[in-house]
């Protein structure tokens, strides 16, 4: 029983840095029908950017978001502008999967270059740390991981509900045609919502540097969770991606320790396949455009 | 100068060239024909390698040209085998599909890691190097391949003029529609799946016993995913040429950047860009648009224009909700 709870702990902490993960996926999918490969290659990116910052200035990882939450967010604009707009509107879904693949490759082989194929880490001074919280341990490192990914989360959430921006994004996932009809210019709009999704990827590339070991081909792993929860939870659905996330984060924890932890990555795709039969909309997947 | 001409180095660019012509030949077979954007079929072509590998050491075939007999029950076999995977994908479309393909990338590989007992997990499987004569040995892999291809090509032909290319293109245009019309829409998704990804795996059945040795994260790449998708959208997605014109331009062009870049990973961000490029600017591929040109040339000579012509101007797109 202790060892299912510190699991199940274990898998909330890590699904909180999913949800984050997850939650930009949705909302690029959610506001201009693009799917973003590259979301775990910016990640990653972001990762070795905070890396980077801490061997260097010695700037703590979770401080450094300040000022790499903006950087991602203008790459992310940028990228948009570049690579995703002029895309056919018909066939935007099944080419922006390919254009961010090959966004995805670019960050790779650029990383590569820059920093070699070796595993890195962000070792912060409470990398092994932990609280001992009624028996349990909490390390450190992912405990102010989860919490850095909540508050972003939240502010995140706070951005699309509370601001005009938020209100035209949210207008523009459930209707494009209707925001436009009443003066919403869907094109900026499109820009900044995946520059939004993309300064996700900073804070969760820094919670993932300091919990994972990584290299520029981590994207792989990372990305192929990240769209099964999105599909999971329903493609474009954010609050369906963070239930999604924290549900995979348990599922993987509690397979590892219960089951085998050498199978504890096929957990997601036991639990796709199973969702897939039975709900091909996902778990929280509306059958139309879905809301946020 | 930049290459060196030698027969084995021209002998081997061929069996590459050759190898990408049929995989993305019979990729188009699902991309081209239903529009349903597979990133899986590297998966298959994984499991056709390892297939070939582990009849070769758990089976014990022999050497020389033995593997090659294999090939078609291989083919059948994970054809066969694909059948209920394929029926549970596609109950997702358009671009859920291709994620749960993509998925299934991961699946192959991490099988490949974990069955340590059949695949020998990260430390690889080796293959048996054949005793054909060193100025011909990589013909027999090549004329191998070069089945495969004209295998690939009879069937995108075939499937084009039959019942079931009719079927798969009703689906690509409007599924809805296609099933209300009393198309079997799961039949003809899931057997040009099966006919697609079986042709994939023999192909990689060859190319395991010509590279002689292989392990997860190289046989199941997802950079051969990617190459077979782009390949097809560069010669013209739908045609049966269009994916072995694609490999032709493609192929050279990547190993140009390997051997010129492929020491430091810069030749990844070449192929990024040379990706890029072709789904930004040629989307809808070489043929196509040459023979819209074509048309439109035609259309030019004639003295008056017709009044139902269509014009060029994209039309906006209004949804009714």
């Amino acid at each position: 029983m202790h060892l299912f709870v510190q699991a199940v702990i274990l898998g909330l902490l890590t699904g909180g840095v999913y949800a984050l993960m997850a939650s930009g996926l949705a909302l690029a999918f959610g506001v201009m029908r693009v799917i973003n490969v590259a979301q775990g290659a910016l990640i990653i990116l972001g990762a070795y950017l905070s890396y980077s910052l801490y061997q260097h200035i010695g700037l703590d990882p979770f401080i450094a978001l300040v000022l790499l939450t903006p950087a991602m967010f203008g790459l992310g604009v940028v990228l948009q502008l570049a690579f995703l707009r002029p895309l056919p509107d018909e066939e935007r879904e099944e080419l922006s999967l390919l254009v961010t693949w090959a966004l995805a490759l670019g960050i790779e082989g650029l990383l590569s270059v820059a920093y070699q194929t070796t595993y890195r880490s962000t070792i912060t001074s409470y990398a092994d740390r932990s609280w001992i919280l009624a028996g349990y341990h909490i390390s450190v490192a992912r405990g102010f991981a989860f919490i850095a990914s909540i508050v972003l989360l939240v502010l995140l959430f706070a951005i699309l509900r509370l601001t005009k921006l938020g209100r035209a994004l949210r207008a523009t996932v459930q209707n494009p045609t209707a925001a436009r009809l009443l003066g919403v210019n869907t094109r900026t709009v499109s820009a900044l919502g995946f520059g939004l999704s993309v300064a996700t990827a900073s804070a969760a590339g820094a919670a993932y540097g300091i919990v994972f070991p990584f290299n520029p081909g981590s994207h792989y792993d990372l990305i192929s969770r990240l769209l099964t929860i999105i599909v999971l939870g329903g493609l474009g659905s954010l609050g369906g991606a963070v239930a999604a996330a924290l549900l995979m984060g348990v599922a993987e924890s509690v397979f590892a320790t219960e089951i085998s932890p050498t199978w504890s990555s096929f957990t997601f795709f036991i639990v796709l396949i199973a969702v897939l039969v039975v709900r091909p909309q996902g778990l929280f997947g509306a059958r139309v455009r879905g809301a946020i | 100068m930049p290459f060196v001409f030698g027969a084995a180095w021209q002998m081997n660019l061929f069996f590459f060239t050759v190898m990408y012509a049929a995989l993305a030949s019979a990729w188009n077979i699902v991309g081209g024909y239903s529009g349903y954007i597979s990133l899986g079929h590297a998966a298959f072509f994984g499991v056709g390698a390892y297939a070939v590998a582990i009849t070769f050491n758990h089976v014990g075939i022999g050497g020389g040209y033995r593997p090659f007999y294999v090939l078609p029950l291989v083919g059948i076999g994970v054809g066969a085998a694909s059948v209920p995977i394929a029926w549970v994908a596609y109950r997702t479309r358009a671009a859920t599909f291709a994620i749960v393909t993509v998925t299934l990338l991961f699946v192959v590989q991490q099988l490949a890691f974990n069955l340590r007992s059949l695949t020998s997990g990260s430390q690889g499987l080796s293959l048996p190097v054949p005793s054909f004569p060193v100025s011909t040995y990589e013909h027999p892999f090549y004329y191998a391949m070069l089945g495969v291809l004209a295998l690939s090509a009879l069937a995108s032909w075939y499937v084009r003029g039959s019942r079931l290319g009719l079927m798969l293109f009703a689906i690509r245009d409007d599924e809805d529609r296609a099933r209300g019309l009393g198309v079997q829409t799961t039949f003809a998704k899931v057997s040009s799946f099966a006919l697609s990804v079986g042709l994939v795996a023999m192909a990689g059945g060859i190319w395991a016993y010509y590279i002689s040795f292989i392990y997860p994260q190289f046989a199941i790449d997802p950079l051969v995913t990617i190459g077979m998708v782009l390949m097809v959208y560069l010669g013209g997605k739908g045609t049966i040429w269009g994916p072995i014109l694609g490999a032709f331009i493609l192929v050279p062009a990547q190993q140009y950047l390997a051997y010129r870049l492929g020491a430091s990973q810069l030749y990844l961000v070449g192929y990024s860009a040379i990706f890029l490029v072709v789904m930004l600017f040629l989307p809808r591929g070489i043929l196509p648009s040459i023979s819209d040109r074509l048309r439109h040339l035609k259309a030019r000579r004639r003295p008056e224009r017709t009044e139902g012509a269509v014009s060029d101007e994209p039309v906006e797109r209004v949804a009714v909700s």
